[in-house]
């Protein structure tokens, strides 16, 4: 069964590794894309702006019932949380979960719900727990779990936190890691 | 017509729905799936039940549960000036729109517990305006409007909201509105004075009036694409012509039917103008 959806969380460190994921995806990429990077609440449109510069796919800080295409990056806006319905995302303002909105938990478990075992989960670097339990919930219902090896990360806090939690599919550096999905799209795709 | 197939964990919330719905008449059919799913989760930890059928059982013989959860899936995240931006914009794009009316009905639609309605009272105050306008401010929920009527809110908020009304381009000092005492605070009485809170339900309840400004903020996210359009066609229908509509930061009237409607007022601050 085709990948449909890669999910991405990271906090502490996010920016740089985000920079070299997204960075080495080809234009043809098959799979849509979304992320959670913890941000400021009062933060702007700069971290789209910022990740554009590096990467070829489109990249939109996600509006309410934004439609979900392949091939396009769509970031969790700050200050709300970013959750994925079969075929577009919804956003919500419910409390933060685990200090943080948006919060990583929030996207993967609900990328679960929606898309079971067309989903990639991917944790990068990161400073709390924040998408353990969302990664935990995805491998559960057949998705894969791919976590960024902890050596390779800025803060290894969470990387190290979901790989002692769950058995993960692949611990990758961070370098690898756009590859194996490329590999894991093209395998599955068409 | 053929019966959609639900998966198990989905038939369950499905149900749940469904019977509040039957029972109570609580319509939360068409909200947005995934942070529904979610809050129904949450409430069933904090009761300490089990699994969403059992939550079903007990809702349809156990009005209090019922009620409790009623209040368990809505949402009441506010502040005062929050996304401050968004009053900057208002300020200098819709004010003087405002300016051409001798008399302005305005129309908070889901204003919770009231903070956002006494931001936009405060900005007409300054701007010399209050005293032509009305404001209604609704919501569903009656509880959170008692709240709001009373515009009694936690002293260790202020030094936040002050951040906030300072940054929404506030033009005195933020503690000339309120007075405190103890561990609150009480909004001066001339904010409430040309507002009218009423209970109205989005969902079910239709127009009421005619307005020249309709703000509904971060409450159409917890909606579906259907229940969005439903509400947008109310919103349309209740707007005069150049009427005026803000929705939240995020919000975009873009994915629904009245896309063509309405003209970009301040496109980052989600202000739109009714076409004629």
């Amino acid at each position: 069964m085709a990948y449909e959806l890669i999910v991405i969380g990271t906090s502490l460190g996010g920016l740089s590794a985000l920079k070299t994921l997204l960075g080495a995806l080809p234009q043809d990429f098959s799979a849509a894309l979304a992320v959670v990077q913890h941000r400021h609440r009062e933060s702007d449109q700069g971290l789209g702006n910022f990740l554009q510069q590096f990467t070829v796919l489109p990249v939109h800080e996600v509006e309410d019932k934004e439609r979900i295409q392949a091939g396009h990056v769509y970031l969790a806006p700050a200050d709300y949380h970013l959750l994925v319905e079969y075929g577009y995302f919804s956003l919500s303002i419910d409390e933060p979960v685990s200090y943080a909105r948006p919060s990583i938990d929030v996207l993967l478990e609900s990328a679960a719900d929606s898309y079971n075992e067309r989903v990639i989960g991917v944790i990068l670097t990161g400073a709390n727990q924040d998408g353990v339990k969302g990664l935990s919930t995805l491998k559960a219902r057949g998705g894969v779990a791919i976590v960024q090896d902890p050596d390779t990360a800025e803060s290894p806090v969470l990387p190290r936190a979901a790989i002692a939690a769950i058995a993960v599919d692949a611990i990758l550096p961070l370098s690898q890691i756009a590859p194996r999905l490329i590999h894991l799209c093209a395998a599955t795709g068409g | 017509m053929l019966a959609t197939i639900l998966k198990p964990d989905d038939l369950d919330v499905h149900l749940l729905i469904e019977g509040l719905y039957h029972r109570y008449g609580y319509d939360f059919r068409n909200y947005a799936s995934a942070s529904l799913r979610r809050r129904i989760q949450s409430f069933l930890k904090t009761e300490e039940i089990a699994t969403v059928a059992e939550l079903q059982a007990q809702v349809l013989t156990d009005r209090a549960c019922a009620e409790r959860l009623l209040l368990g899936l809505t949402v009441n995240t506010t502040a005062m000036f929050r996304d401050p931006s968004f009053y900057v914009a208002f300020r200098q794009q819709v004010v003087p729109l405002l300016r051409t009316y001798p008399f302005l009905r305005i129309w908070h639609a889901g204003c919770s517990t009231g903070q956002e309605v006494y931001s936009m009272a405060i900005l007409l105050q300054e701007e010399g305006l209050y005293h032509r306008c009305r404001i209604y401010a609704t919501d569903a929920n009656g509880r959170v409007l008692q709240i709001a009527r009373q515009g009694i809110y936690p002293y260790k908020q202020m030094q936040d909201y002050t951040q906030l009304y300072l940054k929404a381009g506030g033009q005195r000092t933020f503690s000339e509105y309120y007075t405190a005492k103890y561990n609150n605070v009480i909004l001066r009485p001339a904010l409430r004075e040309r507002v009218v809170f009423g209970e109205h339900n989005l969902v079910t309840d239709g127009s009421f009036n005619e307005f020249n400004v309709i703000i509904c903020r971060n409450v159409l996210i917890y909606f579906n694409p259907t229940l969005q359009n439903q509400v947008h066609g109310l919103f349309y229908n209740s707007l005069c012509k150049f009427g005026i509509l803000g929705l939240g930061k995020q919000e975009t009237i873009r994915f629904t039917k009245y896309e063509t409607a309405y003209d970009d007022l301040a496109k980052a601050e989600k202000l739109y103008r009714r076409r004629n």
